[in-house]
């Protein structure tokens, strides 16, 4: 994107974000997201929650800062990443719409920029940017998690419309959530990837069922959708039809850019829920081990591994915007974010010590390390495996031969399937 | 390595690249194995005239950055020599240019030293870290007293680049005043370094002196012990002022973690690039070994390692240039992160060639050595973290 005489500045843009977001938005209570998808909230309070980030997104609206690198045309700034990474340094340490961005900024409003018609893009865009409506990703199935081409939810032609069919998991938060952008199977004798399609659909209608689905640690913002005859417009398909793999495609690349998308708002040093890894310190205090040098010694590696993933998401992101890096680069910061992820729950939970264990709600920052530890794992599952961001490293960036498959050219139906589970 | 170069900049690093593969092949460097002072002084020389040595003085003093950010340039340099683990105190007499250039060239001996090294016709060793307990990282082993109108050194500094062939050792040494630098020539009373050093172990020319030989990882870089027995130096030797050195020693610490956590980036770079080759050529049970999943993931983790090394790397090297308040931060996430997971880098490049990893003939080891010896100099990786957690924390109590 190459800037023209009359963009605003960064420093300008900056400038003017931080001098609004002092005076609007409230700061952080210092480490109160800390941790992984904890059960914090009664769902009365995560239903205000959730009211308050459209509330904001709303402001950042009216304020002129929403959807910084979407077109104006959209309702968007028509900036660029620069302006995007000023407004996460400045918005750092304060609240935001956090659950809006991801997957609602993207992966699901940059497929609808990229592949949508002109009438989804007006119709949903400045809606997503005014903060009126909160999109999920019906991707997953129970059946088929890293092969996430392998869906078996069903669009039916019928008239000008299409009649779906099937079951969608691991949503977070489609029980306050509007939209969703699904990947349906359209043509059962095409190979597996070559009978999809992508469709645009509202969650509460009838049709849609959507079930809560309890972690180990009693968090219920995981959702399943069961689909029954849902009926879609032709006009909410998006791309062709049976070429929803090549939206498919870019939908996978635009997750995996998350932390480095230019739609999304990341705080500058984001890890835990807009807190950094130098909670780690507060673990340390309250566990009397502050002067502990192994202790001390684990502090200093979750900076230096916030302080690499930094730097790391922003050569991604260069180079990906620069064609230095093939776009599966995204991949690298992936599988980077993953692993850095569980390392730095399993330090918390090891400063914690036997609180780790047991833990009096009144012992600080030590609470909660034990069930945190318990769904380390989340980060590396999550917006796609760490295995599969291995695969497409290897494979697609440096080249090496793929995995053979059992499913390549052959008709979808005849493709052996197991039994379905989540 | 950065990502994009100005057209400056790419001019260096594309000169550097070309004058190294021509003068310093594998071969050669393997060849330097039993060379006295690892290089040649007319490759040095030449290399000076690449630049090399001129990159974080300023005009003034008769250097001159590419970009106006002189440490992002050097470290296109250094990324070069890790490529081709290249010979040269590089990072050493940037060091010591860079604080005399600093200290601004007050005393006409500390200018003529300055002059020496941009021109290449010199190099210069720091004299920081001491014999155990004081190998720890900032601590030096070299104390002074105020005697007359001077000062006495005493104690030990090791290990010491290129001391057996530096004509300039940068002293830092601790006292009752404060950290103070001073400027020494071992060769004051007869000739040794660039313009024929033989780091033979012994007495230099200067009183009370030694410098003698360690053995070392690397194949043509040279360490030594360098013993103060009561060297009696003038104030006019001082770089600074007596007892405020502590800023120079943590920029001085700064600049050669970047310098040399830039080369170790390179040579990690070139050892995953032979190493993903050879996964393509190798054939094991009738097909390359590059199409194994098992092996597959491994190199996609060994990928991951690499770019967030450049990147970390590239980050300290602006903060530190930039002198922003994040800069000792980032360098020692780059010391830490650069000295773990490049030595892991290197032997898992190792364990994935089998024995002819480590064998002589190969190329592996040239790039291993280099990366071991960037990870052990300047702090371990446990000790910056360590020191990363102490910034944290008082960050931490000032909010």
């Amino acid at each position: 994107m190459t800037p023209s005489p009359d963009q605003e500045s960064v420093e300008d843009f900056r400038a003017r974000a931080r001098a609004w977001i002092r005076a609007n938005l409230a700061p952080l209570v210092t480490n109160e997201k800390t941790g992984v998808m904890r059960a914090r909230l009664t769902d009365a309070e995560e239903l205000a929650e959730v009211a308050r980030e459209r509330e904001i997104q709303r402001m950042l609206f009216d304020a002129g800062l929403a959807g910084i690198c979407f077109p104006r045309v959209y309702g968007g700034q028509g900036l660029t990443p620069a302006h995007q990474r000023a407004f996460n340094e400045e918005i750092t340490g304060y609240e935001y719409p956090a659950r809006i961005q991801a997957p609602t900024f993207s992966p699901c409003a940059a497929v609808l920029l990229e592949f949508g018609t002109d009438e989804q893009k007006l119709r949903h865009l400045p809606a997503i940017l005014r903060g009126d409506e909160i999109w999920m990703q019906f991707l997953s199935e129970p059946s088929s998690g890293s092969d996430v081409a392998g869906v078996l939810t069903s669009a039916v032609r019928d008239g000008d419309d299409w009649i779906l069919n099937g079951s969608k998991i691991w949503t977070t938060g489609a029980w306050w959530s509007d939209w969703a952008l699904c990947l349906a199977r359209t043509n059962w004798d095409a190979p597996k990837h070559r009978g999809l399609t992508v469709f645009i659909l509202p969650i509460r209608q009838d049709g849609v069922d959507v079930q809560r689905i309890e972690m180990l640690n009693g968090n219920k913002e995981f959702c399943q959708e069961f689909l029954t005859d849902v009926r879609v417009p032709d006009s909410d398909r998006v791309g062709e039809v049976d070429d929803g793999w090549t939206v498919g495609t870019r939908w996978m690349f635009h997750e995996r850019m998350l932390h480095n998308s230019p739609f999304v708002t990341v705080p500058a040093g984001w890890s835990y829920g807009g807190v950094d890894a130098t909670f780690l310190v507060d673990v340390a205090r309250d566990a009397g081990r502050l002067d502990d040098p192994r202790t001390r010694e684990l502090i200093g590696e979750g900076r230096v591994i916030d302080l690499v993933r930094e730097a790391l998401q922003g050569r991604i992101g260069r180079g990906i915007a620069s064609r230095r890096m093939p776009d599966q680069s995204a991949a690298i910061g992936r599988l980077f974010a993953g692993l850095s992820s569980t390392r730095v729950t399993s330090m918390a939970f090891e400063i914690a010590g036997s609180a780790g264990a047991a833990w009096a709600s009144d012992d600080g920052s030590v609470a909660e390390c034990g069930n945190d530890f318990l769904l380390r794992q989340t980060t590396c599952i999550g917006g796609g495996t760490t295995e599969i961001a291995r695969n497409v490293i290897s494979e697609r960036v440096l080249g090496m031969p793929r995995e053979v498959a059992m499913d390549r050219d052959r008709a979808f139906r005849d493709v052996p399937r197991g039994g379905s589970g989540r | 390595m950065l990502l994009e170069l100005s057209p400056d900049q790419e001019v260096l690093r594309e000169a550097t690249a070309r004058f190294l593969a021509d003068r310093v092949p594998a071969d050669v460097v393997r060849g330097l194995r039993t060379n006295a002072a690892g290089f040649e002084p007319g490759y040095w020389r030449d290399g000076a005239e690449l630049g090399w040595t001129s990159l974080l003085v300023g005009e003034e003093h008769g250097g001159g950055s590419v970009s106006g950010t002189g440490l992002v340039d050097l470290t296109l340099v250094a990324h070069e020599f890790g490529l081709r683990s290249a010979p040269g105190p590089l990072t050493s007499t940037n060091v010591v240019a860079a604080t005399l250039a600093e200290a601004g060239g007050a005393h006409p001996a500390q200018a003529s030293a300055l002059g020496e090294l941009l021109a290449g016709t010199a190099v210069a060793s720091w004299c920081l870290g001491g014999p155990p307990p004081l190998d720890r990282l900032g601590s030096t082993g070299v104390s002074y007293r105020v005697e007359g109108d001077g000062l006495v050194l005493r104690g030990v500094a090791r290990p010491v680049e290129a001391a057996g062939q530096a004509d300039h050792l940068l002293v830092t040494a601790h006292g009752e005043l404060g950290l103070t630098q001073v400027l020494v020539s071992p060769g004051a009373t007869g000739g040794t370094g660039a313009t024929g050093g033989t780091g033979d172990p012994g007495h230099a020319g200067l009183a009370g002196l030694a410098i003698e030989p360690l053995r070392t990882v690397e194949l043509n870089r040279r360490f030594a012990t360098v013993r103060f027995d009561d060297v009696h130096v003038g104030l006019d030797q001082v770089v600074g002022a007596v007892g405020e050195a502590a800023d120079q020693v943590e920029r001085q610490l700064q600049r050669a973690i970047v310098i040399s956590g830039a080369e170790a980036v390179g040579a990690m770079q070139a050892a995953f690039e032979l190493t993903v080759r050879w996964a393509f050529e190798r054939y094991s049970y009738g097909r390359p070994l590059a199409s194994y999943q098992a092996l597959k993931h491994r190199f996609a983790d060994l990928k991951t390692w690499l770019e967030a090394a450049h990147a970390i790397s590239d980050a300290a090297a602006a903060a530190v240039d930039a002198r922003s308040p994040e800069a000792a931060e980032l360098v020692s996430a780059a010391k830490s992160y650069i000295g773990d997971n490049g030595t892991e880098l290197l032997q898992e490049c190792v364990q994935l060639h089998g024995g002819i990893g480590v064998t002589y003939e190969h190329d592996l080891h040239l790039f291993l050595r280099r990366g071991t010896v960037n990870r052990a100099m300047y702090g371990t990786p446990a000790e910056h973290r360590q020191r990363v957690a102490g910034l944290i924390e008082h960050r931490k109590e000032q909010e």
